[in-house]
């Protein structure tokens, strides 16, 4: 009787997380990678085929973008590392009280505006029409107007802002739980502030570190306002050509194939910074 | 590097500054924003030209029509409210469910359901909008051609989108509410067991209470979240754009201070639904 009922609510409770895992990430996945290997030979006939994925390859501006996207994720994703990590160690471990919620929620802010707006926002500032332009033709630093927009370090510039919130909470949440006693017998031990650092607060912190840059990276892998609207002509994103193909050509064949390579990528990427960091989805994300 | 260990001076005052810098990084792009929403100009840059509310308020008499009377915008921002609606209680109801499923029950293959549980976090958001629409929509399309019998609801339009967005979002609001599960005491649910509560009464008058704030938290969460996705939203919406799209379009043909105005209005909602479910969050807690 007692089993049977604990069997019921056990079908009761897993029926929504089925259909929801089910219906909406994974048929549509698997769907995507079905589609990826059509070929489409009239309006309504298909053969299977790797078609699609040849042409990735051997159309150079598809994998070009490809591996720019990549490695430009990877840049943004270390230096948002690099710009969050004293402040979520000053937030953690140096400010007291009040100041340290106040900072906390501080670094919240902009995250209660879309991606969208902050990029509006950049845009702003940066453009030949901008504030920086402005203020330097009124400092007499530059004759006429200067374009900052329209380049790549614009485009990291405007991705490192996206990413920050998702750097600077998990860090904090780590560093928070750790003993400032360590640190001190690091240096009483004869540790200097750089093997303090790697030896110590490094490893203490890194599922935090893990975790932001899972996240950043996969964020900023997938961001799409952000490079179309701050890139140049040059600064093509990846997701930009998977949505041309979606909207603009109607290729859903092609489309579906350059989405399966960008999920493989990713995929990789995760896989690969948790095994090197020796830390697993679970511990990290959950 | 802490309090305890002596620091030199010039590290402190670089410290310090970094920290300035960095929150001025933080702050200005929305500062500037909110600013020029307020420029009687029909350009938001400078120089300043004074102050006016027309792009919030204008009829479109002087030239200038201002948010509360751009239909379009309007529209726009009522279709995200219906469906940031619809996404909120679907994702809060999976949430609770899926955080009693792997917080209380145990089953066979419960690690690795839960890594699945935890992929939508690591599939980037335009793929997951793409293979929706790649799925629902390509069933559409067969289905038309076999039967001809017309499924609108699989073609992009709002229920794709919320399906687009239910996908990821219900995530994250298990991960809000198992966090707050895990912590129960379920002695107590054990104490209205034995005073002869049903587990269904239990359920409510014990377990439910506690875990309202993480639901309140939840909520609030996914609706921000629904409201100012992008990503997903754009590969799956139909002839009825959310408010994120009708802005991007606007963007893309110019900027004006109108988009000034509806950035600043998103912030101050999104501003006063994060203190509200904070308060509400905190109040509970105390209570």
């Amino acid at each position: 009787m007692r089993s049977s009922a604990s069997k019921l609510s056990l079908c009761l409770l897993m029926t929504p997380f089925v259909l929801w895992i089910v219906l909406l990430v994974l048929l549509p996945h698997l769907q995507m990678l079905r589609v990826s290997f059509h070929v489409r030979e009239s309006w309504d006939t298909v053969t299977l085929g790797l078609e699609q994925y040849q042409n990735f390859f051997s159309e150079s501006y598809y994998w070009r973008t490809f591996v720019r996207t990549g490695v430009m994720s990877l840049f943004t994703t270390f230096l948002t590392l690099v710009i969050a990590f004293p402040i979520a160690w000053y937030i953690a471990q140096l400010a007291r009280g009040r100041a340290k919620g106040f900072l906390f929620l501080a670094c919240l802010i902009p995250f209660w505006a879309s991606e969208l707006v902050r990029t509006y926002g950049w845009m702003i500032l940066l453009r030949e029409s901008g504030l920086f332009s402005t203020w330097l033709q009124a400092l007499g630093l530059a004759d006429g107007p200067v374009e900052m927009l329209y380049n790549d370090a614009a485009v990291i510039i405007g991705l490192v802002y996206n990413g920050l919130l998702f750097m600077v909470v998990p860090l904090v949440t780590t560093l928070d739980g750790m003993d400032e006693n360590l640190v001190e017998a690091g240096y009483d031990l004869g540790g200097n502030h750089w093997t303090v650092l790697r030896e110590i607060i490094v490893p203490w912190a890194m599922p935090g570190v893990v975790s932001g840059c899972i996240v950043v990276f996969m964020l900023t892998l997938g961001s799409y306002l952000t490079p179309i609207l701050m890139g140049g002509k040059d600064s093509a994103w990846f997701t930009e050509q998977i949505f041309t193909q979606f909207i603009t050509r109607f290729n859903w064949e092609q489309g579906a194939a350059l989405g399966v390579l960008l999920l493989v990528l990713s995929s990789v990427i995760v896989w690969l910074g948790l095994r090197v960091t020796g830390q697993n989805l679970r511990k990290v994300m959950g | 590097m802490i309090r305890s260990v002596p620091r030199s001076a010039w590290f402190d005052r670089i410290y310090l500054a970094y920290l300035i810098i960095f929150f001025i990084y933080l702050a200005l792009p929305l500062t500037v924003t909110a600013v020029f929403a307020f420029n009687d100009a029909s350009f938001p840059s400078l120089p300043w030209k004074g102050f006016t509310l027309d792009w919030f308020f204008a009829d479109g008499s002087n030239g200038r029509t201002g948010l509360f009377h751009d239909d379009g915008l309007l529209s726009a921002l009522w279709v995200s409210v219906v469906i940031a609606f619809w996404v909120t209680l679907l994702c809060v109801f999976l949430g609770c469910v899926n955080a009693i499923l792997f917080e209380r029950l145990e089953f066979r293959g419960k690690e690795f359901l839960y890594l699945v549980m935890l992929l939508p976090l690591v599939i980037p958001g335009v793929i997951l909008g793409v293979s929706i629409l790649v799925f629902y929509s390509g069933m559409a399309n067969s289905v038309s051609q076999q039967w001809g019998i017309e499924l609108d609801m699989f073609r992009p339009g709002m229920p794709l989108v919320v399906a687009g967005q239910v996908a990821f979002i219900t995530t994250l609001c298990t991960l809000v509410i198992a966090a707050r599960l895990r912590k129960f005491d379920r002695q107590l649910e054990e104490a209205a067991l034995n005073l002869g509560a049903t587990p269904v009464v239990a359920w409510f008058t014990v377990t439910l209470p506690w875990l309202l704030p993480s639901i309140f938290g939840a909520a609030a969460m996914a609706f921000l979240m629904s409201f100012e996705n992008f990503n997903t939203t754009v590969m799956l919406t139909g002839s009825d754009t959310p408010l994120t799209v009708a802005l991007f379009n606007r963007l893309r043909e110019g900027s004006t201070p109108v988009l000034n105005a509806v950035a600043l209005l998103l912030m101050v909602g999104s501003a006063l639904l994060a203190v509200l479910a904070m308060g509400r969050g905190s109040t509970r807690k105390a209570g």
